[in-house]
């Protein structure tokens, strides 16, 4: 009862954090850890310096202003990033303890255990159920029946009771909220361990950013995930823990890099936050 | 601050009344700039209606099915040209089976895997596209100089006229097939490569098929210009007098083209008339062509 009368009488620009991180540890559990990583475009550095521990099972928000680099980063979590001409990596991103910058890792196999949401919704010019069915094939999966498989990653989506009439017909069909659930099941379908995703609500609407924001919640007992965003009610929505971003100008070249501000629990980063430029950018006097 | 003519930095806005009278669509610069716009389409169309009409008047005296069912003979009222239209058959469908998967693989290459900064591959480029603009009977000249190097005597078979076909059309395949798989979206790539699919998966299963209506619409444009040209081919010696069906890859051959070629060379009238209908057979195959391949693009055209 105390609860609701105090989020109605908070001012308009506080940000209510969910209030279930009783249960989350001080210190993450790392699946997924940044180590002193720099991220560089040529001889551009767009990121630098990062150190960041993501936690099993958790969901973690990267936050900041355009051009803060918090999207390279992302993509440097799957090596996404290798099919940009010219990016490279410094420092260590270790997935499970090794280092999936290492000599001898595949980085096919890396995208395949740490999956990727985009932006757009970017479902493949196919039916339903082979955007499904494509990434077990294309992996060598091992599965004994694809139908079950199909449901069961639709299932997990939220998405099945909407399609399961129609999983022969155009995933183009549908419209954008759907197409990003499809884009979410596909991505479970080939089991990953974590899923990153890339401000995946940016191109919907209220209705359908709900939608996903449950979805995420949901999620999050079997999968880490990474979310990048844009929008600060969004992360205090949905994360346990934040990042906050910025970018910083180089004093001789002046050239931008993005660097980390802050890194902690979603409650203390949007109601008792340490650094005074974190402070300014959720309460909305920058950036 | 009152009107809309009110100056903003210093600017002023001429106060003119909505109902003015005039129409600015209808001044006399942008009325001359349309109607010499409908000039050139009119000259550019009057002059193919002028030329299509012709030959049919031309040729009128000499439609019939015989023109598809007959050998040249020295008498026009009995000639026809069916070994011509086997020849052409012969002659594009292995200039395709030859140049299609080439300049397929070929553009795959050079826009999925290639290092586009390279220099090297920057140089194949530019010189695929220069090779599009090179005339067609060099390509004739080419295909000589290759097969007489290699010791082949006659020249005049099916395969050699694929061959010089081939190379005048092959960096115009690439050329479209590029294009092609350039409009596929870079989404669909990274949405597969973020599967775990590779790069080779993901130009075979998603890449490739979603540019396949671009790739044929190229191919079939590519082809058809291939099945008008005659200077290659009579350079190679192509025959001009054929009384016999064209049998395999070996087999001597006449085309389209040719036969028109020679007909029109004929002192008799009747060979002109037979000519310029056979010229409205050769038509009629490039329209059903186009026709195919724009019927190709709209039906599969990708609405990403």
């Amino acid at each position: 009862m105390t609860d609701t009368t105090e989020s109605t009488t908070a001012p308009t620009m506080h940000l209510q954090a969910r209030a279930a991180d009783a249960f989350l540890p001080d210190e993450p559990r790392g699946i997924l850890q940044v180590e002193n990583v720099d991220v560089y475009y040529g001889s551009f550095r767009a990121v630098t310096d990062v150190n960041l521990k993501f936690g099993l099972n958790e969901i973690t928000a990267l936050i900041g202003p355009s051009g803060c680099g918090k999207s390279t980063l992302l993509r440097s979590l799957n090596r996404m990033n290798d099919l940009v001409d010219g990016a490279r990596v410094e420092g260590k991103v270790l997935f499970q303890g090794e280092d999936m910058y290492g000599p001898k890792v595949d980085p096919i196999e890396v995208r395949r255990r740490i999956g990727m949401v985009f932006q757009k919704p970017n479902p493949f010019p196919k039916s339903i159920y082979d955007n499904i069915a494509y990434g077990p094939r294309v992996t060598g999966m091992r599965v004994s029946n694809m139908d079950d498989l199909v449901e069961e990653a639709l299932t997990k989506a939220a998405l099945w009771n909407e399609v399961k009439d129609k999983l022969k017909q155009s995933a183009y069909g549908l419209s954008g909220g759907q197409q990003q659930r499809l884009c979410i099941a596909r991505t479970i379908a080939v089991k990953p361990d974590v899923i990153l995703m890339d401000e995946p609500c940016s191109a919907l609407d209220p209705i359908a950013t709900t939608r996903i924001e449950d979805l995420m919640h949901d999620l999050r007992n079997d999968y880490t995930i990474v979310i990048v965003t844009h929008n600060m009610q969004q992360a205090a929505r949905v994360a346990d823990r934040t990042a906050f971003f910025t970018a910083l100008a180089d004093e001789g070249t002046g050239d931008r890099t993005g660097v980390l501000v802050e890194y902690g629990k979603t409650t203390q980063i949007f109601e008792h936050p340490v650094d005074q430029r974190t402070e300014d950018y959720i309460s909305g006097r920058f950036g | 601050m009152s009107t809309i003519g009110s100056t903003i930095a210093g600017t002023i806005r001429p106060e003119r009344p909505l109902a003015s009278g005039r129409n600015g669509e209808r001044r006399p610069l942008s009325l001359i700039f349309l109607m010499l716009l409908w000039l050139s389409l009119l000259i550019a169309f009057g002059v193919l209606v002028t030329l299509v009409i012709t030959i049919i008047i031309d040729g009128q005296g000499q439609f019939s099915w015989r023109l598809f069912t007959e050998f040249p003979a020295s008498d026009p009222d009995r000639a026809g040209a069916r070994p011509a239209i086997l020849g052409s058959a012969w002659v594009i469908g292995t200039t395709a089976v030859m140049t299609i998967p080439l300049g397929v693989a070929a553009a795959v290459h050079l826009e999925e895997f290639a290092d586009k900064k390279n220099w090297f591959n920057r140089m194949i480029e530019l010189n695929v596209q220069n090779l599009a603009a090179v005339p067609s009977i060099v390509y004739g000249l080419l295909a000589l100089a290759f097969l007489t190097m290699l010791g082949v005597r006659d020249k005049n078979i099916v395969i050699a006229g694929a061959l010089a076909l081939s190379l005048l059309i092959l960096p115009v395949i690439i050329i479209s097939t590029r294009e092609a798989l350039r409009a596929v979206p870079q989404e669909i790539r990274q949405g597969s490569l973020a599967l775990g699919a590779t790069q080779w998966q993901t130009t075979w299963r998603q890449t490739l098929p979603s540019a396949v209506p671009g790739i044929a619409t190229g191919s079939i444009l590519a082809l058809s210009r291939a099945l008008g040209e005659a200077a290659p081919l009579l350079v190679l010696g192509a025959l001009v007098f054929v009384s016999f069906d064209p049998n395999g890859l070996l087999s001597g051959y006449t085309t389209l083209p040719i036969q028109i070629f020679n007909w029109t060379g004929r002192p008799q009238e009747g060979f002109h008339q037979l000519a310029a209908a056979t010229s409205v057979v050769l038509l009629g195959l490039l329209v059903i062509m186009n026709g195919l391949a724009i019927t190709i693009r709209n039906r599969y055209q990708k609405r990403w």
